[in-house]
């Protein structure tokens, strides 16, 4: 490969031989097209008329007057299928088009991704099937159909934990003999190189908008910018644009879930070093490598592993990363429906909370949040945590 | 006891005018002291090399059937800490070569140097790690070369020459090749293109090259070391045999050397 994909010791491209070719060949591609005129200005037409590009940065008087800190939103919510997830697949997809590749496949945990990439599929008119953990595909029926009713067919997984860390083992099973016709759309910023530095390309667009709309509006940078970290996309699409720039932090929301000492998803909080999926980075695993269950009670934090750029930036101590218990997103997606009208999804309302709980150490600070989905997904479980009858 | 090398073991076989017959095993699978008795009828039954897998949660290399294996085994109560126990029980009865078959997460959560040293303490002859490609392969070499422990690269059919030449400078023992551009299990036919990559592997190769996943019958076995491969590795065909007898461990056994012998039969060189 041209690049070693390395953010530290971290990242690398840890895969069976079999795919070093097919990663090579993405690479190169990848490489090209993302300096390409036409590549960029057909990205940039879909973003704009299809995703519905730029999104605002809003800011929230309610809010920020209720939390005593000046409080922007970076609207993700309001995107196409209705989470930043569109932005990569709309850029994957597109590069996938310009190799010529006949057929997608990706990986989903809840639907959001398996979604997004439905949805470019159906776009682009090209053949997408989507791996799911049976798990989820129970979990997540309404999801499955919104797939299928966009053409793509949902492959049910029922190895392993039969959630999204199996459903991406099969993915790349797929992927190790079907390379030469298809793409692998990876929906964050993990597995092996070229995906971290490829996905956090597309996500860039984010914190590009964000940067230049706090400058219009408050005339200096953040103090903060917060966001949910899963696999890591959102966090780094909006981190890009403030790495630099040392005094603003950086934060992470990792799923806490019911705290760490019992079921969790805080990767970097609590876990370990070890190589998952093709990186080296931070894992959930037990004292002999066996890689543990995480759990969220946002399906899009619940993932034992994290990319690899997190772990660098958390050695290097540019952004800091703290657990969110599932209880305090709760309260985070409560606190922003009932004081601005905005249902959050249950992996961003982490950040709300995580805003929260800074917001109280740090009185009077301008922070920016990525609110990376929207919450209509989340209603059912939402009104079964609180036992309300639909 | 003296540990054989994979240069011993392939120019005895050579000498004999055959290739190696190399069956697999998860260390474990389906509990310790069965798998042990597994590995005892491998030996008796025509084994010149033995591939010990030591179980992952996460085998992305891996069809159904070795996943299946990696699960019994590990619901066992399999560790690594229990595979170097099981690879020093096997140096009880046999000097055959043994290869570690595993991933990289296994070894870099115990210690990279700490372990290739007990691989070695506890008798085993290299280490192949199915998600670690030459690239990242630094410090596992260094400590491989450190504690004289054999490192083994994996070629397939998608890897160019140049590549492979690569590779080859970095191997030792003998080379994997993956005689599919897929996971392992069981396969009906070997393919030509099988057979043409075995040709021109050996064109490269100055270390013996062993072919491996979906190698499960008679004629796969015979076919590719009359290609020229210096040794076949089944795998998949065997855990089947395994999966099918969990409720007869004696028949499981008898099923097991009989077919092991079916296929050491069938590893004359007859070009
Ligand atoms: C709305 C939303 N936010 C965040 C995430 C987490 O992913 P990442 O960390 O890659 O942004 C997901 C994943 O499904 C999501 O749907």
């Amino acid at each position: 490969m041209i690049l070693d994909g390395k953010f530290g010791k971290y990242g690398g491209a840890f895969v069976p031989e079999l795919l070093i070719p097919a990663l090579e060949e993405l690479e190169k591609a990848f490489l090209k097209y993302r300096e390409d005129k036409k590549f960029n200005e057909e990205l940039e037409y879909y973003l704009r008329e299809f995703a519905g590009r730029p999104t605002p940065l809003y800011h929230a008087e309610n809010l920020s007057e209720k939390l005593g800190c000046k409080i922007y939103f970076k609207r993700e919510d309001l995107l196409h299928t209705g989470a930043h997830k569109i932005n990569n697949t709309l850029g994957q997809g597109l590069l996938a088009k310009y190799m010529g590749k006949l057929r997608l496949i990706a990986e989903t945990g809840a639907g959001q991704h398996g979604i997004a990439t439905a949805v470019i599929g159906s776009l682009l008119q090209i053949p997408t099937e989507v791996y799911m953990g049976s798990e989820d595909v129970e979990r997540q029926k309404l999801n499955v159909f919104r797939m299928e009713l966009s053409g793509a067919k949902v492959i049910p997984v029922s190895n392993g934990s039969r959630t999204l860390k199996d459903a991406i083992n099969d993915a790349f099973r797929d992927w190790v003999s079907s390379a030469d016709t298809t793409h692998y759309l990876i929906g964050s910023t993990m597995g092996p190189h070229p995906y971290p530095t490829m996905v956090k390309h597309f996500q860039k667009v984010i914190g590009r908008e964000t940067r230049e709309d706090i400058l219009k509006k408050e005339g200096k940078l953040p103090d903060a910018v917060i966001a949910c970290v899963g696999g890591g996309s959102n966090a780094l699409g909006i981190f890009s644009a403030f790495v630099d720039d040392e005094e603003v932090e950086l934060i992470g929301a990792e799923g806490g879930g019911e705290g760490l000492k019992a079921k969790h998803g805080a990767t970097i909080s609590a876990g370990t070093e070890g190589v998952l999926h093709g990186s080296l980075s931070f894992v959930l695993q037990d004292d002999h490598g066996q890689i543990a269950e995480a759990h969220s009670i946002s399906a899009g934090l619940d993932y034992p592993g994290v990319g690899p750029e997190h772990a660098f930036l958390s050695s290097e101590g540019r952004a800091k990363y703290y657990p969110v218990t599932n209880e305090e997103a709760i309260r985070g997606f409560k606190l922003l429906s009932q004081y601005e009208g905005i249902l959050p999804a249950l992996e961003s309302s982490h950040a709300v909370g995580m805003a929260e709980k800074y917001a109280k150490e740090n009185k009077g600070k301008t922070i920016v949040v990525n609110l990376s989905g929207r919450g209509d997904k989340d209603v059912d479980i939402l009104a079964k945590l609180m036992e309300v009858k639909l | 006891m003296r540990i054989e090398t994979y240069e011993d073991a392939f120019n005895r076989v050579k000498a004999r005018n055959e290739g190696a017959f190399i069956p697999f095993t998860v260390a474990g699978d389906p509990d310790f002291e069965t798998s042990l008795k597994i590995v005892k009828i491998f030996v008796e039954n025509g084994a010149d090399a033995l591939e010990i897998g030591f179980p992952f949660s996460d085998p992305v290399a891996d069809g159904p059937t070795v996943q299946l294996a990696n699960t019994r085994a590990l619901d066992a109560g399999m560790t690594v800490e229990k595979g170097f126990q099981f690879i020093k029980k096997v140096r009880e009865f046999t000097d055959i070569p043994v290869g570690v078959l595993t991933y990289y997460n296994l070894i870099y959560k115990m210690g990279i140097d700490e372990f290739y040293e007990k691989a070695k303490l506890n008798g085993a002859n290299a280490i192949l790690a199915a998600d670690l490609p030459p690239e990242e392969a630094n410090d596992a070499l260094h400590s491989a070369k450190r504690y004289g422990v054999q490192q083994i690269f994996m070629a397939a059919q998608s890897t160019s020459n140049q590549r492979l030449d690569e590779i080859l400078k970095l191997c030792s023992g003998f080379l994997y090749v993956v005689a599919v551009m897929g996971i392992t299990g069981a396969r009906n036919e070997l393919k030509d293109s099988t057979i043409e990559l075995i040709e021109r592997i050996k064109c490269h190769s100055k270390i013996p090259v062993a072919v491996g996943f979906g190698i499960s019958k008679q004629d796969h076995v015979s076919n590719v070391i009359n290609a020229g491969a210096d040794g076949a590795i089944v795998a998949s065909a065997i855990l089947n045999i395994i999966t099918e007898n969990l409720h007869n461990k004696e028949e499981m056994l008898q099923k097991i050397g009989k077919f092991c012998r079916e296929l050491k039969g069938v590893t004359k060189v007859i070009r």
